[in-house]
């Protein structure tokens, strides 16, 4: 035989024992039909739509971190004015990147171009406003407010990624999604029909500040207290009661409630090492969440406690007062929050609280749920509808063509091996468009083995011998091959590089499909001629 | 040896203008229909709202739903039967809520309500929770909590697996959608005091939801603005890569001349890349034209169909291809015949592979569309229509422009008098000077 033919055999029995070996033998090597079953369940992955299971897209509102970041710069910049004594109107957020200095003292402008230019010179321009002397805008830099883009959206799928994790299900994904400046974060969770606890722990803001109670009073609204008192001293902030926390020992009180509270936080989530939920001994039958303080924090809050003795201590979550307890002595590193949790509601707190607040809120875009029996559905009529194609297209080939129908039998079977093989290799997830996809590359390779027996057939006809026909047939066809595959994957390319979710599962497997097809229908079908042309007298008609 | 064809010998080309007609035809239903008739319907994930897919154990009382639907406020939903032809007795209903102008939470409401209408209209009035609506983990919550089997170690993973087999058969043997709790005794491990705790423990609803899905407004436009813009970048690609390949403006080794100027570039332009544009152009007919299928059959344009468009223009630019590559060849060995009957010859030469292959590929659509469930029906359905009009197309569209533009060049009757050394590359300054200028015959 040929040697040239010897390796190429060699190489085709390497590469289809290898794909073989790698979706039914791998990991365990089978020794009974179940484990080659169990195999090739492990190696193939379906998608949410084939398996059942949740998706979620959600935005993030970054502008909010961003705006946040300009209140945040006013409220730096006043102290840094009023510090050194400058005189000016006013200093506010113009808009969510913009802050406006009004009508500042002329003399004393080189000060605040100073603090400008030390503390925010690479996060804020400053230029003269437009048509108001001695005032100026500051601008936030489009290179400052990519970076804090950035920032929130990784530390909000970090967040949400811990929180999901945190739920105990199997295998979540949290990723993102869509373009830079989309901001989506892309959320799927197999298995699950229910959406209800995995929305409310994702969406719970998580913010917890502890903060001192300067006014033991409490008032049921702003007018109130702005009635008593006129002005509210600065540093002090008017909080409402959550929802749970309205009714006071002096009588229940649905109305709202406010409480004095300090502006800074003594300590905030950042500072917990750990949360978790357990019984409250106080009051049988209902929830509370334990945490415990990071030693650092722990080091603030033992002094503080020990001079705030007798004070309240209001405990804050999402910009409402859960809770206001009396310091009774010092508390080094730990502390609860109390309401009216159940178990589920604590333990979702708690997991919350673990995994720290979410830099800005977020918003549903899409949702979408694949009960168990849709998807079951699914892979049923997937799996169906492929295997009798191919049956139907199998039979066909082996009438028409007679012995050379079973060499494109054998290429189609190949050519599916090597994509179930690539799929499983690539950890790519078999979704139902990418069925559509393998059924799809059963067509592609069907035309390029009746592209081929055709042009055989035209060859023998124009009254080559078998072995000269052969070689001419496939050269002939190749070229023809080659040009409808490039076509399709140029095509199937802009698919995967710009479609998203299904349509790019589609153009994977039909890209892979294609190619694995130029392999099987052209290399493997013409070795395999040329092996049977060596066999068979020079003279005799081929069965074609 | 089986032939479809033996020695076949048809004009096509004599019959570009009755293929140009039924283009038009189809053309002018299509689009009639979605200008004044059933116009373009979009599926919820361009349109953006609130589906909720349910699967009832028995027909279930459309009337009651719409009303149901109503007290709850959504009086402006649609509620779409499923009629699967390989499974006809599915029960199936789709109720759609639409989301035009509507906000994300709005859309979250609306979804809560079209439960609450459900539970209201056909929910069973039970305090016990409702089987065909519960999950594996309530189940085996309830199992390990009373204990059937009297098991003591790892009691929690053993139900847990028993409750999952439990749901298997649910989902999968009984669709979903269980009908009587004795028939969970065919599940291996379900004794009769399994059963009984189930029965105890559950109720059985008359439904089950099978799928929910929300789009949001912006997902929906941005959706729509990606699908146009990867269908055209697609098609730009194709055309550059066959522009590349099948260079026009030669008939039989025979470069053709053009005039000076501007108008000479666009034609030089036009020469050049003839088999490219007439191939996007066939392709884009045979879109528009499926598209116009959609509106008459009132099929819903979803990210899947978008899909099965960009396959059919894949499969009607192969067909496309293979007969180009057939005229590629011939042009440049038979020097004699005019263009139209090199064309003819291509078309007759390639007519068995595209019969074969067309059909084959057809059968393969026509099975999925049968079969492949109400998921992969408007998927489908346009494969089944595209492998029709794509092939076609191919012979009727593509060929036809190709030729058209030679004998509006000039070139097309009867090809091959120049030299034969015209099958050579020349230099472009002496082209014009040794070519004759156009319509010189």
């Amino acid at each position: 035989m040929n040697p040239n033919l010897k390796w190429k055999g060699l190489f085709i029995v390497v590469a289809i024992v290898f794909c073989v070996y790698f979706l039914f033998g791998y990991p365990t090597f089978p020794t009974s039909f179940a484990q080659v079953k169990d195999n090739f369940k492990n190696q193939i992955k379906l998608g949410l739509d084939l398996q059942g299971g949740s998706q979620l897209v959600l935005q993030v509102q970054v502008q909010e971190a961003i705006a946040q970041e300009t209140d945040t710069t006013v409220d730096r910049l006043t102290t840094a004015l009023r510090d050194k004594n400058v005189r000016y109107d006013e200093v506010r957020r113009a808009d969510d990147t913009h802050i406006l200095v009004r009508n500042i003292d002329p003399s004393q402008y080189s000060v605040l171009s100073d603090i400008v230019g030390t503390q925010y010179n690479n996060v804020w321009d400053m230029a003269p406003a437009a048509g108001q002397t001695n005032s100026y805008t500051l601008t936030l830099r489009p290179g400052a407010v990519a970076a804090i883009q950035e920032q929130t959206v990784t530390q909000a799928r970090e967040t949400i990624e811990q929180r999901i994790n945190g739920l105990g299900l199997t295998e979540p994904t949290v990723r993102p999604r869509g373009g830079h400046n989309d901001n989506e974060i892309l959320v799927q969770l197999p298995g699950v029909s229910d959406l209800a606890e995995a929305k409310a722990v994702i969406q719970a803001g998580g913010q917890l500040e502890l903060r001192l109670v300067n006014d033991p009073q409490t008032y049921p609204s702003i007018a109130a207290y702005m009635a008593q008192h006129t002005v509210l001293p600065a540093g002090d902030e008017l909080l409402p009661a959550c929802a749970d926390n309205r009714s006071r020992p002096s009588g229940p009180d649905n109305g709202d409630l406010y409480y004095v509270l300090n502006r800074a936080p003594v300590v905030t989530g950042r500072d917990l090492r750990t949360a978790t939920e357990g019984r409250n001994t106080t009051n049988p039958g209902t929830w509370q969440v334990n945490f415990a303080l990071s030693p650092e924090a722990a080091r603030r809050f033992g002094p503080f406690t020990q001079q705030n003795i007798g004070h309240n201590m209001a405990i804050v979550l999402d910009h409402c007062v859960k809770s206001d307890p009396v310091i009774n002595g010092r508390i080094d590193d730990s502390g609860m929050i109390e309401g009216s949790f159940s178990q589920q509601s604590a333990h979702d707190l708690a997991l919350v609280l673990r995994a720290g607040a979410l830099p800005a809120s977020i918003k549903y875009l899409q949702e979408s749920t694949v009960g168990p029996s849709l998807g079951a559905d699914s892979i049923r009529h997937g799996v169906q509808a492929s295997i009798l194609s191919l049956l139907v297209v199998m039979i066909f080939m082996l009438i028409y063509y007679r012995i050379s129908g079973g060499n494109a039998v054998l290429a189609l079977i190949l050519n599916l091996i090597i994509l179930l093989a690539f799929l499983a290799m690539s950890g790519a997830v078999l979704t139902l468009p990418g069925i559509a996809g393998v059924i799809l590359t059963i067509g592609m390779g069907v035309d390029s083995n009746v592209l081929v027996f055709e042009r055989i057939r035209e060859e023998i006809r124009n009254g080559k011998s078998s072995p000269a026909a052969v070689d001419a047939g496939f050269d002939n066809a190749f070229r023809t091959i080659i040009d409808t595959h490039v076509t399709t994957v140029v095509s199937a390319a802009f698919l995967g590089f710009f479609g998203t979710g299904p349509i790019r599962g589609f153009a994977i497997t039909l890209v892979v499909g294609l190619v694995a097809n130029i392999f099987t229908a052209v290399y493997v079908s013409k070795t395999i001629f040329q092996y049977h042309l060596t066999k068979m007298d020079r003279q005799a008609e081929l069965s074609i | 040896m089986i032939e479809l064809f033996k020695q076949p010998n048809l004009d096509w080309m004599g019959k570009a203008k009755y293929f140009f007609a039924l283009s038009g035809i189809l053309l002018l239903a299509g689009w009639t229909s979605i200008f004044y008739g059933h116009g373009i319907k979009y599926g919820i994930d361009f349109s953006g709202g609130t589906n909720v897919d349910v699967r009832f154990a028995n027909p279930p009382n459309l009337d009651k739903l719409r009303s149901g639907l109503t007290t709850q406020g959504l009086g402006n939903t649609e509620i779409q039967p499923f009629h699967d032809i390989a499974n006809p007795n599915t029960n199936e209903v789709l109720i759609f809520i639409e989301g035009k102008g509507q906000d994300e939470s709005l859309l979250q409401s609306s979804r809560a309500k079209a439960l609450d209408a459900l539970n209201a209209t056909f929910g069973v009035a039970s305090n016990k929770p409702d089987f065909n609506l519960a999950t594996p983990a309530s189940l085996s919550a309830v199992l390990t909590e009373r204990d059937p089997l009297f098991l003591s170690v790892n009691a929690g993973d053993r139900y847990q697996q028993l409750a999952k087999k439990i749901f298997d058969y649910r989902d999968a043997d009984a669709n979903g959608v269980l009908t009587n709790f004795d028939d969970l005794s065919k599940v291996p491990g379900v004794t009769p005091a399994v059963l009984n705790v189930v029965k105890s423990g559950f109720a059985l609803g008359p439904f089950t939801i099978r799928g929910i899905e929300i789009v949001g407004p912006k997902v929906g436009a941005e959706l729509r603005r990606q699908a146009t813009f990867v269908t055209l970048y697609a098609l730009g690609g194709m055309l550059v890569y066959i522009a590349f390949r099948f260079t026009g403006g030669q008939v039989g080794g025979q470069l053709f001349s053009f005039p000076k100027g501007v108008a000479g570039m666009v034609v030089w332009v036009l020469d050049k890349t003839i088999y490219g544009l007439a191939a996007v152009l066939a392709v884009f007919h045979d879109v528009l034209i499926t598209l116009g299928f959609f509106s008459l059959f009132r099929f819903e344009i979803s990210l899947t169909v978008i899909a099965a468009l960009l396959t059919l223009v894949g499969y009607s630019m192969n067909d496309t291809i293979v007969i180009f590559d057939r005229i590629r060849e011939n042009n440049r060995l038979l020097r004699r015949e005019s263009f139209a009957d090199v064309v003819n010859k291509s078309i007759n030469q390639t007519l068995s592979r595209t019969i074969l292959t067309s059909g084959l590929t057809f059968l393969t659509v026509l099975v999925l569309f049968l079969m492949g469930g109400q998921v992969l029906r408007a998927f489908s359905f346009a494969l089944v229509v595209g492998i029709v009009v794509g092939t076609y197309s191919s012979f009727g569209i593509a060929a036809p422009i190709v030729v058209a533009w030679n004998r509006w060049r000039g070139h097309g009757a009867v090809a091959g008098t120049g030299p034969a050394a015209g099958n050579k590359k020349r230099g472009s300054e002496d082209l014009t000077a040794r070519l004759a200028p156009a319509g010189r015959r």
